[in-house]
């Protein structure tokens, strides 16, 4: 029934490559793709709600959520494997997003945006003042073992490495479904036009309800996967501009394919690992003169770039 | 007792000060159905310039010190509308076609470039401008000390609160603007000149959002970040009033701020969480705020 | 007699001041096809937006088949039976026609669509085709719906309110902003494909000349009022309707000028 098309094909490969090429890139290299694909992650969320018609300014909050399970499941529970911790903070994030999600799928367009963004700043403010959970600063994260397996230094990276390519790519590759499925699709016609939505039949609610629990997971497993890659965990996870900066991403990539999110995050960390050695002040300054940039002449973000070259040569 | 006037004081001062923030942001929404991001960065200018301009009259100016205030405020009015011109007239004229949800991140660009541009202009080191503050003195109520400064305060935002409804509603432009909020179409038919409309209200809005900052510079430390920090609270403030709604944005610094203050008082350690709190249960229980219209789309 | 398809009692709407329905008391029989005639603002969608859920009355009854639909959203009220086009055609913009009407086929199958299977399935692809080519829209199958003439849109707007099979089909002036020359291919058409799934219909013209051509039943709105309810020759003889609906309508006009 599932037909495999060229993108699944694409994405499979590049999956193994990038995680046959783990063997022999260097640390920092290795450190920066996994941050930048944990990113990724949270970003295929964005533009999941972003397909819907929605802007989170709070997605920090589950991506927030996501790390603390992972931080707190090493210091208090005594879990320290990750695919069970990133679990655990992936149905946390679900949990909590079950219950805002009846309050958030009565929002659009900016009052969507506008409580998506207070909510994670309620956390903020949780966290800031939880002494127990190290207020500002948080915690560091324990190092965790990978399916019972535990690693040194080096070899503990590689691990955290394909770990995150596999999440990532496999991640994308279920979203690559869910895209073209009948209820991806059902989630653009609500961006379209909610109420023919309803007059087919169906709960506009109900659709952006599974949307906003889908998103939250895929927040909270890129979250758990920061916090293990940079091994420590602040509140600044569920500041807004954190969350400001996922919806950069994914305006960057574009929301027409599943690659654009991972090939954007891997974009933005190497841009930003130069802007910020080279211009430490105008990083931001660069960040927001591209967003006006890709709203004027690319509304469909980077990859659409990618779509027009193919139809040319066509 | 003490409490119980702690509490009130406190939370008017605040609610003052959260209504200077807010009212920029609600005049710019009310008119031109764009939530400001970048509200919060002409705040951090509007600091910035009477920090930088104040501090310079106090150190290098021997000047009558009670003349710092018309600097303060002169600053405030400059810069903002300095800026609003320089924004409204380089950028949002050739944006005013797209949707509210653009427009955010549109405005979020904006707030991007800002920060920067005031760190780059005012460096990363605080400015402290104590001076006005300490110059009035404190008074006495209730066996409480209160600085002046922040009494004052709330009477400049009554002023100003008063200022905006009178303007909406007992002059001809204001009969214009209400025009062109109640129904941009119907206004352009009417032969109103809504670009005019449009650019005055933005200039306005920043001139205000300048001036809270202005006004805030001497009682904090003047640093980078200010004005995201401001952002937040003030959308929390136009959301549970009614975006766009000046009433809205009165009752809604006040029920924040009271709430607030309660919780310094009596709860510190949910201080941040109460600000949000009461701002998504009001939500919840009114999805518009408290003075929003909804509107059912036609079909 | 068996039930009545649809039936008002005392329905009643007003918005402010102004009364949109004041006690109407519709009663339509299955296999009906019932045209409503009325000015601007007579309220003639609002009784559609009532009676399919989306605004609810300030008071009064609405029965589909019998059964009390009040209080229910439009959703639950298509799934009964009862679908609706509109004055202005709710498409999804930015989508292609093909895939405007896949979507309408997803959601005819149930409320959850699946989250894996893809939604241009062969068999959902040879369906959506077939219903373009009953309403001769399939050359534009491959257009973005903004990309397509009017006429077209409100054609695929009435295709796609009957991919749920309704028995009963509201249609809110489905020729307007449709040329002259096309409104009786278009009626023609949306018909022909009515008659074809055995629909009882209601719908709402401004043209006389085609509530004389296809209907059985007139309604007549003015001012929230149901002024006059009988065959199309009761109704336009009837005085009030000359002097209240016909004289201020278009209709005659345009007979006129295509005469
Ligand atoms: N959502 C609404 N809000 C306010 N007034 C409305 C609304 N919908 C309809 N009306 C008013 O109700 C009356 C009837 O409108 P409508 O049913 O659209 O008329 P028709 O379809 O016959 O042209 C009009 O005066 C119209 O302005
Ligand atoms: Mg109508």
């Amino acid at each position: 029934m599932i037909h495999i098309d060229r993108s699944m094909v694409g994405l499979a490969a590049a999956t193994l490559i990038l995680a046959a090429a783990g063997g022999f890139v260097p640390d920092w290299l290795a450190f920066i793709l996994t941050l930048a694909l944990a990113k990724a992650l949270v970003v295929q969320g964005v533009v999941l709600q972003m397909r819907a018609g929605l802007v989170s300014f709070g997605q920090g909050l589950f991506f927030c959520v996501g790390g603390y399970a992972v931080g707190m499941g090493g210091h208090f529970f005594g879990i320290n494997d990750a695919p069970v911790l990133l679990l655990a903070g992936a149905l946390a994030a679900v949990a909590l997003a079950a219950v805002l999600g009846l309050l958030m799928t009565r929002y659009r367009d900016i009052f969507f945006a506008m409580l998506s963004l207070a909510l994670s700043m309620i956390l903020f403010g949780v966290l800031v003042k939880s002494s127990e959970l190290g207020s500002t600063d948080g915690f560091n994260v324990h190092p965790a073992t990978f399916f019972g397996l535990s690693f040194k230094t080096e070899a503990y990276k590689t691990a955290l490495y394909l770990l995150t390519v596999l999440l990532a790519g496999g991640g994308a590759l279920v979203l690559h479904l869910v895209h073209h499925s009948g209820l991806g699709r059902m989630w653009e016609a609500i961006r379209e036009n909610e109420i023919r939505v309803e007059y087919l039949g169906l709960s506009p609610r109900w659709l952006l309800y599974a949307n906003y629990l889908l998103a939250a997971a895929f927040a909270a497993l890129g979250g758990g996967l920061t916090a293990l890659a940079t091994g420590h965990i602040d509140p600044e996870m569920s500041f807004w501009t954190t969350s400001g900066e996922f919806v950069f991403i994914a305006l960057l990539g574009g929301t027409s394919h599943v690659a654009a999110p991972m090939v954007a995050a891997v974009l933005f960390a190497f841009v930003r690992t130069y802007a910020i050695e080279f211009t430490p002040h105008t990083w931001q300054m660069i960040l927001g003169f591209v967003l006006l940039g890709i709203i004027v002449f690319l509304p469909k973000g980077l990859w659409s770039l990618v779509r027009s070259e193919k139809r040319a040569k066509a | 007792m003490t409490t119980f006037y702690a509490i009130f004081i406190d939370g008017m001062i605040y609610a003052s000060w959260l209504f200077l923030v807010a009212a920029g942001l609600t005049v710019i929404y009310g008119v031109m159905r764009i939530l400001n991001m970048a509200h919060g960065s002409f705040y951090a200018i509007g600091a910035y310039c009477a920090a930088s301009m104040v501090g310079w009259y106090f150190s290098d100016f021997d000047g009558n010190p009670y003349l710092s205030y018309l600097l303060l405020i002169g600053c405030a009015l400059v810069a903002g509308l300095v800026v609003g011109v320089v924004i409204e007239q380089g950028l949002l004229r050739f944006m005013y076609k797209r949707n509210e949800l653009l427009m955010i991140i549109i405005t979020y660009a904006l707030l991007l470039i800002l920060e920067d541009t005031t760190k780059l202009a005012f460096g990363v080191d605080p400015y402290f401008t104590y001076q006005p503050y300490a110059l009035l003195g404190r008074s006495d109520i209730g066996g409480l000390a209160f600085a002046n400064y922040d009494l004052l305060l709330v009477a400049v935002s009554a002023i100003i609160g008063l200022g905006c409804w009178l303007v909406l509603n007992r002059t001809h432009v204001g009969k214009v603007l209400r025009a062109v909020i109640h129904d941009r179409e119907i206004a352009v038919a009417m032969g109103v000149n809504v670009r005019l409309m449009f650019a005055g209200t933005f200039i306005v809005g920043t001139t205000l959002g300048a001036l809270a900052g202005a006004l805030t510079a001497p009682s904090i430390s003047v640093s980078p970040g200010i004005g995201v920090e401001v952002i937040v609270l003030a959308f929390a403030v136009v959301v549970v009033g009614g975006l766009g709604s000046i009433e809205g944005a009165i009752v809604g610094a006040l029920l924040v701020g009271m709430t607030r203050s309660l919780a310094v008082h009596l709860a510190p350690q949910i201080e941040l969480f109460v600000i949000y709190g009461v701002m998504s249960l009001v939500l919840a229980v009114r999805p518009q705020g408290l003075f929003g219209r909804t509107l059912a789309r036609k079909i | 007699m068996s039930t009545p398809i649809l039936q008002t009692k005392s329905l009643c709407r007003s918005f402010g001041a102004v009364t949109a329905a004041r006690d109407l008391d519709v009663t339509i029989n299955p296999g009906e096809i019932v045209g409503v005639i009325g000015s601007n603002g007579a309220g003639k969608t609002t009784f559609i937006n009532m009676v399919t859920g989306y605004l609810p009355p300030s008071s009064g009854q609405i029965l589909f088949e019998g059964r009390s639909i009040l209080g229910k959203p439009p959703r639950a009220i298509i799934r009964m039976g009862m679908a609706r086009s509109f004055q202005v055609a709710q498409l999804f913009p930015e989508l292609t026609v093909l895939e405007n009407m896949l979507i309408a086929l997803v959601a005819a199958e149930g409320p959850r669509p699946s989250f894996f299977l893809p939604m241009a399935s062969a068999k959902r692809m040879r369906q959506a085709k077939e219903l373009l080519a009953e309403f001769g829209v399939e050359r534009f199958g491959d257009s973005v719906v903004s990309a397509v003439p009017q006429g077209a849109r409100k054609l695929i707007d009435i295709a796609m309110a009957l991919i749920s099979t309704p028995r009963m089909l509201l249609l809110d002036e489905p020729t307007s902003g449709v040329s002259v020359e096309e409104k009786f291919g278009l009626m023609d058409t949306v018909m022909r494909a009515v008659r074809h799934h055995g629909v009882t219909v209601l719908f709402v013209e401004h043209d006389m000349e085609i509530v004389e051509r296809y209907v059985s039943r007139v309604l007549a709105f003015y001012s929230g009022e149901i002024i006059s309810d009988g065959t199309p020759a009761q109704v336009f003889a009837d005085e009030k309707v000359r002097e209240l609906v016909i004289g201020h309508g278009h209709g005659t006009e345009k007979k006129r000028n295509m005469a």
